[in-house]
């Protein structure tokens, strides 16, 4: 018989809030983020960065990083322009989205950084 | 002046086949065409039984009368065009019959299916009969109603991406106070799901009237939306007795600011149907939709109408999610079969594939899908399998799966979700589902010891009864 534990989410806990996709897992290496750029790019979608200060995170419209980057398949230039956005906004969310033009809608969005829970 | 051959009146009983088989026929783009399986009575030939469909289908009735020659019935008559052999049956073949535009009211499903399944369906010429396809052409599809929202729409309204949606049917069914509903509401959207959804049979009883469910389900999902930052949803049940109370259950739903609501297609009536999801895009409420009393129609080989043809026709009628078995659970379903009609749902065209169960291509022009929902009897050990099978635009509901879970409703969501990113990210780096399940859980239940106490829960659980409705194949 298993020992009953409790669900540790708080509305006083910032750490309870999620940011979508993959939020539910542990943080991702850098090796698992250039999988991911990889299955953007091999879907032919088009990968695009936006970041926010974590307390305006529900917003729909975070700030865009630059404009997405229509028809990049260089996965060290998608991963360096993710290095670049988190440099210069540190302690922002940062995440990585595939634009499918075709569905109008993105094939992934995914937070890449966690910036400091508030 | 008028060059037709002169027609005289010549009363009395023809053959059906003298004016509705036409095998030479060519299909007009214009044509609703229609796929039955049909087994005739003993003594009755193949060509007279189809002609026989066509013509208790549309415009015939059993003994020529003078009227008939009022009108030019080429214009309006069904044309049986084809024949076919059903694999692995030699009482059963496919009779392929085209219905001519002017035979329909436009923007009707209503009006379509009262011609093609109505009294033809007790017809005595026949043994058995069964709708097995229908393809509608683009002219319908467009004076259709359709989806309220959509896939596209619903992911940008809900704020989910790149996943499928995760939702819950909240247990037991019936005999729940209000305010005791509302708390496994709250825990099941707290611990990580994106919906939960009321059951079918949950309506507004003497135990739980609608009215004070939909208030305490409507705290339940503010309290987890400020608690996780992400966007929530109960498919609150609007399906009443009458249309009146219908809409007043969905106008209070709006008055609250719940996301979505929900109905029962089948039982509650395509018009009433059709008029609510006229009403949800409208007010911009997201159209869940239920498929009770659907095995009533689609279960029998034989007899009814197939599946498929069900929810080709919801996707016309309106609806943003809809039923459509799992494959792998405690309900009926072909896998084959399960993944055409997913396809026939979501996708702008599907091909024919006889391999799938689909008899004609489908162009849905414009139309908007429909989310899949693979609901019943699954759990975290299916997961690997749902991913693979229905990919990222489908919602997987999970009753028991969630709500079993040894420490509640809050861990055994969480063990869901995080088995679904587990998935998803191993799917997006190449790894193969359903081949590496195990593995990917496994991993993941490293991080999550409510997905581990899950996996310990529910190993031993299968269900392996065989499909009753397979596709026809040649199988002796």
């Amino acid at each position: 018989m298993m020992t009953v534990q409790d669900y540790p989410s708080r509305l006083s806990d910032p750490a309870s809030r999620k940011l979508g996709t993959f939020s539910y897992l542990p943080e991702m290496t850098k090796d698992q983020i250039r999988k991911q750029v990889e299955w953007i790019v091999q879907n032919g979608w088009n990968p695009g960065i936006e970041h926010i200060e974590p307390k305006f995170a529900k917003s729909n419209y975070w700030y865009m990083w630059k404009l997405p980057m229509f028809g990049e398949t260089d996965v060290d230039a998608i991963l360096a322009e993710l290095d670049e956005c988190h440099d210069a906004n540190p302690g922002h969310h940062v995440r990585l989205l595939g634009y499918n033009n075709f569905t109008q809608s993105q094939g992934a969005n995914m937070v890449v950084y966690r910036g400091t829970a508030v | 002046m008028n060059q037709q051959p002169r027609k005289t009146y010549d009363a009395g009983v023809k053959d059906y086949r003298a004016t509705y088989w036409e095998p030479d026929y060519s299909v007009k783009e214009t044509d609703i065409l229609a796929c039955f399986k049909v087994i005739p009575q003993d003594g009755v030939s193949r060509e007279e039984a189809a002609a026989a469909v066509a013509a208790e289908s549309s415009t015939g009735t059993w003994t020529t009368v003078w009227t008939d020659l009022l009108t030019d019935l080429d214009y309006y008559k069904g044309r049986a065009y084809r024949i076919e052999d059903v694999p692995g049956s030699d009482d059963a073949f496919y009779a392929f019959i085209a219905y001519p535009m002017d035979l329909f009211e436009e923007g009707s499903v209503v009006n379509v299916f009262t011609s093609i399944v109505g009294n033809v369906f007790g017809f005595k010429a026949v043994r058995s009969l069964r709708l097995e396809d229908v393809r509608f052409p683009i002219w319908f599809v467009m004076s259709c109603f359709g989806p309220p929202h959509g896939i596209q729409v619903e992911r940008d309204k809900m704020d989910k991406y790149g996943r499928p949606l995760l939702g819950c049917t909240i247990k037991p069914k019936l005999g729940l106070s209000a305010k005791n509903y509302g708390r496994a509401v709250y825990e099941v959207l707290r611990g990580g799901l994106d919906f939960s959804k009321d059951d079918e049979n949950v309506n507004s009883q003497p135990f739980m009237r609608w009215r004070d469910r939909f208030l305490f389900c409507q705290e339940a999902i503010e309290k987890a939306e400020a608690e996780t930052g992400e966007r929530k949803g109960h498919y609150l049940n609007v399906t009443a007795p009458t249309v009146e109370e219908m809409f007043k259950r969905a106008e209070f739903a709006k008055e609250i600011g719940t996301p979505i609501i929900m109905s029962d297609y089948l039982t509650i009536g395509w018009a009433a149907h059709n008029s609510l999801s006229k009403w949800c895009r409208d007010n911009g409420l997201l159209l869940h939709v239920h498929r009770a009393m659907h095995a009533v129609m689609d279960r029998n080989p034989n007899h009814g109408i197939n599946f498929r043809v069900l929810a080709k026709l919801l996707r016309l009628l309106g609806g943003d999610h809809l039923h459509s078995g799992t494959v792998v659970g405690k309900l009926e379903g072909d896998r084959e079969a399960t993944l055409g009609w997913i396809d026939l749902l979501r996708d702008r065209h599907v091909k024919e594939d006889r391999a799938r169960g689909i008899f004609f291509d489908q162009d849905w022009g414009g139309m908007p899908g429909v989310f899949p929902v693979a609901s019943g009897g699954i759990h975290v050990w299916h997961m690997p399998a749902l991913v693979a099978i229905f990919g990222n635009d489908s919602v997987l509901q999970f009753g028991g799966g969630t709500l079993g879970h040894p420490w509640g409703n809050a861990a055994g969501a969480a063990a869901n979700r995080v088995a679904l990113e587990a998935c998803v990210q191993a799917r997006n780096e190449g790894r193969e589902l359903e081949k590496e399940g195990k593995d990917i859980l496994t991993e993941a239940a490293r991080h999550s010891p409510e997905l581990k106490a899950a996996m310990e829960t529910w190993k031993e659980i299968k269900f392996e009864f065989d499909t009753v409705d397979k596709l026809d194949v040649q199988h002796r």
